[in-house]
């Protein structure tokens, strides 16, 4: 210790002037000021509150007086009174880290835990001030890109942690106080990027800490809960135009391509485009959702590395069950849960599906939780990549078995069919049939799956007079045959594929307002960041094997050479579609590259063009 | 340790509908909200709950909310330290001007540097802050030590407690006990030897007294003089 004085000379500084004090002379001063105050003696302690105001462009000598002032309050911290030191209170706890250096950072910290620890009745308080300092004041903000900015961003997190992790070791029950702090201030979706971002970043490495015990799955479920929030603002209609007459197997979005501005990159990068269609408040929203979803990846990943993963993962499920299951056609904020999923698939992946599976079949739960268990399950099913074949046949055993039992019920009484009333089941049907035009071929390929595949009961269930192949989305349907066919799964009627299905007011009406006959929940992330996560455990349907491929595969040889020279030069290790997000012809199924999923996911794709565009391209290549 | 009492009580515990197939859990859950808080009926902080009876019907209680109400007849340890009495905590931190305690693993307690009676010396021993005893030697507090100190106040709110270690029987509790038994033991040896010597003493009073008459007289004396 023995901090020394500076001798001020001319300064203003009454009785401190040109004196060297001792540490126990200041603390004494800083005692005799603060018990002057009962006795209407508040010259010194108003001193001491100008120095505690001092702000930016200190001189050393401001520094050390504010350092020492510090340092002697946190030796006489006894001596504060709630009510007669209030003003020097409130000087305190308005002070922000980020505009000092770590000597008054330091000095700092150590009068608030001094404070917070000596008297309960300032815990609150100081717990509010610490948790104000997660983020910068606005001024700072520009700051941070700077490398002195982000240096002092570290300085001041670490030790605001360090301070809060003291305190809860002195105060046990310090996290509990914590805790209705931290979300009483955590920024809403309106507020700077850059602040809800950070904050966000301390409520996650709180988390990890040892407080994090108690509070963290509190701190997770806030952080999703701030995702859906987001999440609701961007709109539908800005991403996906609605129109059931494309097939959805179309709307592939990986790989959209831009205006002129996106000349011939090779990579396959996530469409600006379709977001570039937002108005200018949904970029700004979707850009701090995918910020916002990197942080909370990251975090999983370094859950998964402590081998925390499965604690955090029951928070994530309880929280995924109660706001992003129901929340209205959540966009993004799943992928979540399915790179959580992809962390573990041996146990959380599993869980995840076993959850869903039960909310499906569990008769008391509402009709609209179930066929949106429905939809995550079968977009669930479909997509991720590090699922083992295995378990999905058994799902599928599950949904057949339920359904098959259904029509039992529901015997031949059927006179018109009724979407409304049989929703349940349409939406259980549709997911069957999209789990198979994925996994179909991977199940055939495998003997006993395939013998399980063809026992389940599909026809009775299929031709039932509730007739779900009418129903049901017709792009869905008609893959499924498709596939179906190739695979001789059962007997289809030719007519199923001349005639127009359009029968987009059936399953507009079992899928009811919400339009849940059209959710599929885990199609291609379009957001930037966040996409880098999912994409390595994602199932794109360029990369899916049909059960026609092999049969028609020697056909399509000569369509690919009407691939264009733009088209081929672009190449990258990802699978590159050329997609247009315009008309199709309704009865056109998609794009499938039939010869780079042969050689993986390297090469070319074609796809099947319409002799007529309708739009002009936006694409390089032309024909 | 003083400040920890055992009560039953008689409570009616009223539960939501919705949880009506799982009496148990639902009383369990709305037990376990009043743990670790004051409790102004109980006067004290709920640390432990026993069940021990609840009845069979529930009485369903008028109004909006159909909540119905259990009948629970339960033993609840409390925790309700008042004034003067001695608590016992183990040190967290030590400093020359506070001494940091828990209590029970969920109370703290703050000594402040006035509260420390001048016997106790601040002071660093082989890099450790410790505070020792002046006159006894082994007594000494220091991180991790567990001590019994008098309680000044309770805040029920943040269940912060302030202490002082002014009184003659605070302190380190190991050497307190051992100091007690040693003194205890002492104590009977030298009752019997106090007892000869007050016999003895008697016989030397009476001298001192003439003694004392040509010295500065006792005031009794002088008083009685005066008068």
């Amino acid at each position: 210790m023995g901090l020394e004085l500076a001798s001020y000379g001319t300064e203003s500084y009454d009785e401190m002037a040109d004196v060297d004090f001792s540490d126990s002379e200041v603390v004494s001063y800083v005692r005799d000021a603060l018990k002057s105050v009962a006795e209407g003696d508040t010259d010194r302690y108003n001193q001491l509150i100008g120095v505690m105001h001092y702000t930016e462009g200190l001189a050393a000598d401001e520094v050390a007086l504010l350092v020492t002032s510090l340092q002697a309050l946190s030796g006489v911290v006894s001596h504060v009174d709630i009510t007669l030191h209030d003003a020097l209170l409130s000087s305190i706890f308005g002070m922000s880290m980020w505009n000092y250096g770590p000597d008054v950072m330091v000095a700092l910290v150590e009068l608030i835990k001094s404070l917070a620890v000596s008297n309960g009745g300032f815990v609150d308080s100081c717990l509010d001030m610490l948790v104000r300092n997660f983020m910068p004041p606005k001024s700072f903000i520009g700051f941070l890109r700077q490398p002195w900015g982000c240096a002092r961003k570290n300085e001041v997190l670490n030790r605001v942690h360090s301070a809060l992790s003291d305190i809860a070791y002195l105060v046990p029950l310090a996290p509990l106080r914590l805790l209705p702090i931290i979300l009483k201030r955590m920024p809403t979706m309106f507020d700077n990027e850059a602040l809800l971002v950070m904050y966000v970043e301390s409520m996650l490495r709180l988390e990890s800490s040892a407080i994090g015990e108690f509070i963290g799955s509190t701190m997770l479920m806030a952080v999703v809960d701030r995702l859906v929030d987001l999440d609701v603002e961007i709109g539908w209609d800005e991403i996906i135009q609605e129109d059931s007459s494309k097939g959805i197997f179309h709307m592939e979005l990986e790989d959209v391509e831009e205006t002129a501005d996106y000349v011939g990159k090779g990579e396959s990068e996530f469409c600006r485009g379709t977001l570039s269609g937002l108005n200018f408040g949904g970029n700004v929203v979707a850009d701090k959702l995918d910020n916002l979803m990197v942080l909370t990846c990251q975090h999983l990943e370094s859950c998964y590395d402590e081998g925390r993963l499965t604690k955090v993962f029951d928070t994530l499920l309880h929280s995924f069950r109660i706001t992003i299951l129901n929340a209205y056609k959540s966009k993004f904020a799943q992928f979540v849960m399915f790179y959580a999923c992809s962390l573990d698939p041996g146990s959380c992946a599993v869980n995840f599906a076993n959850l869903l599976s039960d909310l499906f079949l569990c008769e008391t739960h509402p009709p609209l939780t179930r066929m949106s268990a429905a939809a995550y399950l079968g977009s669930y099913l479909a997509r991720a990549k590090f699922l083992s074949t295995s378990l999905i046949a058994y799902m599928l055993k599950r949904l057949v078995g339920w359904c098959y039992n259904y029509i039992q019920i529901h015997g031949g009484e059927v006179k018109s069919i009724s979407p409304q009333a049989h929703r349940i089941f349409y939406s259980g049907c549709q997911v069957v049939m999209y789990v198979l035009c994925f996994r179909m071929s991977s199940m055939v390929d495998v003997p006993p799956l395939k013998s399980q595949l063809f026992q389940m009961p599909l026809e009775q269930i299929l031709h039932h007079p509730l007739d779900p192949l009418k129903v049901c989305l017709p792009s869905i349907v008609k893959e499924f045959l498709r596939q179906a066919k190739a695979a001789r799964l059962f007997t289809v009627s030719e007519n199923f594929f001349s005639s127009d299905l359009l029968e987009s007011d059936s399953s507009k009406a079992f899928g009811g307002r919400e339009r849940l006959d059209m959710f599929f929940p885990f199609d291609p992330c379009l957001l930037k960041n966040c996409d880098r996560f999912i994409r390595p455990n994602f199932v794109y349907w360029s990369m899916v094997r049909t059960t026609y491929d092999d049969e028609a595969s020697s056909e399509e040889e000569d369509d690919n050479d009407v691939l264009s020279e733009d088209a081929r030069a672009r190449s990258s290790d990802e699978h590159d579609i050329d997609l247009d997000e315009f008309e199709y012809s309704m009865n056109k199924m998609s794009i499938t590259p039939r010869t780079s999923s042969k050689h993986g996911l390297t090469g070319l794709q074609a796809s099947m063009r319409m002799p007529a565009k309708i739009r002009p391209s936006t694409s390089p290549e032309s024909l | 340790m003083e400040g920890l009492k055992v009560s039953d009580a008689n409570l009616v515990v009223y539960i939501l509908p919705s949880k009506a197939n799982r009496i148990p859990q639902a009383l369990r859950g709305e037990l376990s909200s009043l743990l670790f808080k004051f409790n102004e009926e109980f006067d004290g902080v709920v640390l432990v709950y026993d069940i021990l009876a609840q009845s069979k019907n529930g009485k369903i209680l008028p109004g909006l909310t159909p909540y119905f109400g259990v009948n629970v007849r339960a033993k609840l340890l409390l925790f309700s330290p008042k004034p003067d009495m001695l608590l016992e905590g183990k040190v967290m931190k030590l400093r020359k001007e506070s001494i940091h305690v828990i209590v029970l693993g969920f109370s703290y307690a703050t000594i402040a540097e006035e509260d420390i009676r001048g016997e106790f010396r601040y002071k660093i021993k082989h890099g450790e802050e410790v505070f020792g005893s002046t006159s006894h030697k082994r007594h000494v507090i220091k991180v991790g030590s567990m001590i019994r100190f008098l309680t000044k106040s309770f805040d029920e709110e943040i269940l912060h407690i302030s202490g002082s270690l002014i009184p003659a029987n605070t302190g380190s509790i190991g050497w307190l006990d051992k100091h007690m038994r040693e003194s205890s033991e002492v104590d009977r040896t030298n009752k019997k030897n106090r007892e000869r010597e007050a016999h003895g003493s008697r016989l030397i009073n009476e001298a001192t007294i003439s003694l004392d008459n040509e010295y500065p007289p006792k005031k009794s004396k002088r008083s009685k003089m005066v008068e």
